[in-house]
Formats: structure tokens, C-alpha cells, sequence
């Protein structure tokens, strides 16, 4: 059974945090790893599109990476990514381009630069459920 | 032997539950085929019209096919396939 919540330690949501704000005006994206929704570790990866508003995972990145998670016994718990300039819901591309539906999906909004809003969902057959986040 | 071919997790539903299974030496696209045969709905959840789709990566042992011969890459025994559909979004 997956448990309803994500759960990720303080320093790595500002790990996850400082990584979109580096790469801020484009999106950023990454992988939140784990053991089942507890997150364990951050990958920052490379947004080949360049983009305000779109993302994809460098390939070849993303084959080592999981690579390395599988090696380790981690799973791919969350898949995150900013919003510079949108509110922190999937997007149409989002929901259309969800190919992993057992990992939850992260948005990072930037609208508040102060405060950026962070939220989880899930994203299966088109459909969105969010996901409680719990910080510890 | 075989060639090792490893299944991502969305698609191990049609694999009952597999992440690794084995397939038949040859190019890529007949390997797809014949997997297709035994996990009826993988082809072209993979494949369309005997290509690749776009969001959909594979590599031989270490290298993506795009840089090969892409769907006609050759496999033989013992090689390593994986299917890794891209993570992407706006
Ligand atoms: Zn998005």
C-alpha cells in the first residue's frame, strides 16, 4: 500500500527550493527519491527545452539517475518541476505527459518569490488528486 | 540466453508486475513486436507505425538508439535493453 502522504525532510524541500530559484526564469525539474513517498534524496536535473514553460529531463541524465535509485533501493517517489510564472496546478502538458503515475508530481510556483507555493498530486488517467505534503 | 529487456514502472502492469523480462535477439523493433506478443498492449504503448514514440527513450546496454541505428539497432544475446519513457511537462 502507498501511504497518502509525501513526506520530505525540511532540507530538502529548500535543496528542491534554491534549485528552482537558480534556474528561475525557466523551469527546473528533478527527482525527489525515496522509500515509497518518503524522500531521501533530491536530483536536480537538466531541462533541455530551456523554457518558461516547459520541461524535459535531459535523457541520458535521467537513465543514470535511475540507474543509481535502482541500485540503491530507491524509488522514484516525486517528479518536481517550477512554474516561474503559473500557480502551482498541473498544467494541460502536465496531465497529458504524466507517464509515470505511480510517482506523485511536484509543483514549484515562483509567482511568490518570497513564498513559493509547493504542492503534490497525483496524476493518473488524466485525472489529478492532490497530495498532502509533510514537511518534517 | 536472452536479451534482458527492463520494463519501466508504468508499463509493468502489462508485464505482470515484471520490471525485467526476456527478449528474442534481433533489431529492436522486431524485439518490441515479440514482446508485444507475450504482453499483449506493450508494442504500442512503446511503438507507433514501427517507430519509437517521441517520448519514449531506449537504450542499448549504455547507449540511447537514437545514436545507433535507432529502431534498427541490432541486439543480440545477452544485451541489455531499456525502456524509459521521458519525464516531461510544462
Ligand atoms: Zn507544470
Amino acid at each position: 500500500m502507498q501511504s497518502e502522504t509525501l513526506v520530505v525532510p525540511r532540507h530538502l524541500v529548500s535543496e528542491m527550493i534554491l534549485h528552482c530559484k537558480e534556474i528561475y526564469p525557466n523551469e527546473a525539474c528533478g527527482i525527489l527519491a525515496g522509500k515509497n513517498r518518503t524522500v531521501q534524496k533530491v536530483y536536480k536535473m537538466t531541462n533541455i527545452e530551456n523554457s518558461s514553460v516547459s520541461y524535459m529531463m535531459e535523457p541520458r541524465e535521467q537513465f543514470t539517475v535511475m540507474k543509481e535509485m535502482r541500485e540503491q533501493g530507491l524509488e522514484m517517489s516525486a517528479i518536481y518541476h517550477s512554474h516561474p510564472q503559473s500557480d502551482v496546478h498541473p498544467s494541460p502538458k502536465d496531465i497529458n505527459l504524466a507517464f509515470y503515475p505511480d510517482s506523485l508530481y511536484v509543483i514549484v510556483s515562483l509567482i511568490n518569490e518570497e513564498q513559493p507555493a509547493i504542492k503534490a498530486f497525483e496524476i493518473k488517467n488524466g485525472l489529478i488528486r492532490e497530495v498532502e505534503i509533510l514537511i518534517i | 540466453m536472452a536479451v534482458k529487456v527492463r520494463i519501466p514502472t508504468p508499463l509493468q502492469k502489462l508485464t505482470d508486475g515484471k520490471d525485467e523480462v526476456e527478449g528474442e535477439p534481433g533489431t529492436v523493433i522486431s524485439l518490441i513486436n515479440n514482446l508485444d506478443k507475450r504482453f499483449p498492449g506493450i508494442g504500442e504503448r512503446i511503438s507507433e507505425g514501427g517507430k519509437i514514440r517521441r517520448f519514449i527513450n531506449i537504450y542499448l546496454n549504455d547507449e540511447d538508439i537514437r545514436f545507433l541505428q535507432n529502431e534498427g539497432t541490432e541486439v543480440k544475446d545477452d544485451d541489455e535493453v531499456s525502456i524509459v519513457p521521458a519525464i516531461a511537462g510544462g
